[in-house]
């Protein structure tokens, strides 16, 4: 849509409101990493100012304090493995939900759905002694759990999407003389990528940020970033360069993934909330 | 594929399973837990209804209740009124739209929990900083005090949640067919006229998924309540997922806690409800 000169000119306030408003957003994060930089004096003397000179060293000293490849190593383990299982199980579920529209399936999907509703520290007791007593507080346990958790809201939307696939897809695969498990992962599956994005995208965003959850089930020696940052922050409540030097690390990870998967993510975010 | 089918349960098994061991037993069991002395690893005898006599009677309870029943209040309006602020002006042809997008949303991508450090170090020391500098006394002694402590959570998580508020919101503004505006503005609409009659009736799914959405986030928050001011001073910013987590795993009083987190269950479910009950019945009035 083109538009005249004059209505141009009106947007030029917005787009300055805009702007302003957008670096208000971000002071945070200028604020954290500028003072990440700092000595405790400079932090002392001024929250405010630029670092007079930038102290590598905080962030050495945050990253062996944070054992920081360890950490990451057992988040992206417990956040990938997760994922795949959700992906995996939830969506022959789905299929197996949508494809057999019977009064039995209905009310599973039913279950699923109504199973939202209960908030995790409704159930986080009695499952935290369940697991103890089975041996199961540990990363396989915490896999297992995420997969009861997040299964819910994966099934729905890959019902969702599986009603707008025909059914004659299915059948044309089985004429060519394909199982039910063949056809699924190699006809049906592939044409669910978009609702597959949207999940792996939610669930990243929930287990990888996760915190009450693994600081239940897991030790301090298989500890995730938000885990081991909690430990650390205790350590260095009073000593901001180190703290704030940990959060930068601990942020960064983040950051880099959004930078690169933007689009689906925003995309996925929306897609997950509206339906 | 039929309900006798082999291949249909084993499609279903796995999910069924864990849905059923983390969610379903758990919840049940939980439920009968609460009318024991349960402490976690045994039981000696029913008590009744005496776990939710005392909790009604409990002050720290009722003062999480009104805590994080004001907190939800108070932050859903704010996360409506930023959203859907923020959704109008990216959703106009600026420049900056895009980057503007990116920029609202980014905070929704980072844990509560370290959100929440960052700001401690924002209102204790940046505030304080910025007070003494600008001689603005109200902003000295943040997070010392129960008012600091809730506007803090407050603008943490509005900064924090807006911009997720704002993609719900433009997927809806984007669902309104242009001409119907254009068809508006030849009729001689103003700006605040089209917003009433037009965006605000066909937003009223958006406020039925955003307000969903804030109200069950104000209610269940942890991470940002732990780590903005661990429910001091002396837990009067203690919220009631922290006061259930704490009376479980810190006072050990297991079954107790549990009969809190049963109510907490039931104040969750009834708000959504609602919610969804009546935000249903105006969008078909409309």
């Amino acid at each position: 849509m083109s538009m005249s000169k004059a209505e141009k000119r009106r947007l030029v306030p917005l787009e300055i409101a805009g702007i302003v408003l957008g670096i208000l957003w971000l002071i945070p994060f200028y604020l954290m990493l500028t003072n990440a930089f700092k000595t405790p004096d400079g932090i002392f003397e001024s929250v405010m100012a630029l670092p007079g000179t930038f102290v590598w060293q905080n962030f050495v000293t945050a990253f062996q304090e944070l054992d920081f490849l360890k950490s990451l190593f057992n988040s992206v383990m417990i956040t990938g493995v997760s994922i795949a299982v959700i992906i995996i199980f939830s969506s022959m579920a789905a299929y197996a939900l949508a494809r057999n529209p019977s009064r039995l399936s209905t009310t599973l999907l039913f279950v699923f759905v109504a199973a939202m509703l209960i908030p995790f520290q409704s159930v986080m007791i009695p499952l935290t002694s369940i697991f103890g007593q089975l041996n199961m507080m540990n990363g396989a346990g915490l896999i297992f759990m995420y997969l009861g958790f997040s299964s819910s809201l994966a099934i729905f939307l890959y019902h969702g999407a599986l009603k707008s696939i025909p059914k004659s897809m299915d059948e044309a695969a089985i004429i060519d003389g394909a199982n039910r498990f063949q056809m699924f992962w190699f006809v049906i599956f592939p044409l669910l990528k978009p609702i597959t994005v949207t999940v792996a995208i939610l669930n990243v965003i929930f287990i990888w940020n996760d915190y009450l959850l693994p600081s239940l089930v897991l030790g301090e020696a298989n500890a995730t970033i938000p885990l081991k940052m909690f430990y650390f922050f205790g350590q260095y409540t009073t000593q901001w360069h180190l703290a704030l030097a940990g959060l930068v690390l601990a942020v960064l990870p983040v950051i880099i993934f959004y930078f690169i998967a933007q689009k689906q993510i925003i995309e996925g975010v929306s897609e997950g909330a509206v339906k | 594929m039929n309900d006798r089918s082999l291949a249909y349960w084993l499609f279903l098994a796995p999910v069924l399973i864990a849905l059923g061991a983390v969610v379903i037993v758990p919840f049940l069991y939980g439920f009968g837990l609460s009318f024991t002395n349960w402490n976690g690893v045994s039981i000696s005898s029913f008590v009744g209804l005496e776990n939710y006599i005392s909790l009604f009677q409990d002050g720290e309870f009722r003062n999480a209740f009104w805590f994080t029943l004001l907190f939800a209040v108070a932050t859903v309006i704010l996360l409506n009124v930023f959203g859907l602020g923020l959704a109008l002006l990216v959703t106009r042809s600026l420049k900056s739209s895009n980057l503007l997008r990116t920029v609202f949303f980014m905070p929704n991508l980072i844990g509560g929990l370290i959100l929440g450090f960052i700001w401690q170090f924002i209102f204790v020391n940046v505030f304080s900083e910025v007070g003494t500098a600008l001689n603005i006394e109200a902003m000295q002694g943040w997070l010392s005090t129960t008012a600091t402590g809730f506007w803090g959570l407050v603008i943490l998580t509005a900064w924090q949640m807006s911009g997720y508020i704002m993609v719900i919101y433009i997927a809806y503004l984007q669902s309104i067919p242009g001409d119907l505006i254009e068809a508006s503005k030849i009729d001689g609409a103003g700006a605040f006229e089209r917003f009433k009659s037009i965006l605000f009736p066909l937003l009223a799914p958006a406020f039925t998924v955003s307000m969903f959405l804030t109200l069950s986030t104000g209610f269940k928050l942890y991470d940002q309540n732990l780590s903005l001011t661990n429910g001091g001073p002396f837990d009067s910013t203690q919220m009631l997922a922290m006061d259930i987590v704490r009376t479980a795993f810190v006072e050990n009083d297991m079954a107790y806690a549990q009969g809190k987190a049963v109510i907490f269950f039931i104040i969750v479910t009834a708000i959504a409800l609602a919610q969804v009950y009546y935000n249903k019945r105006r969008e078909v009035e409309m």
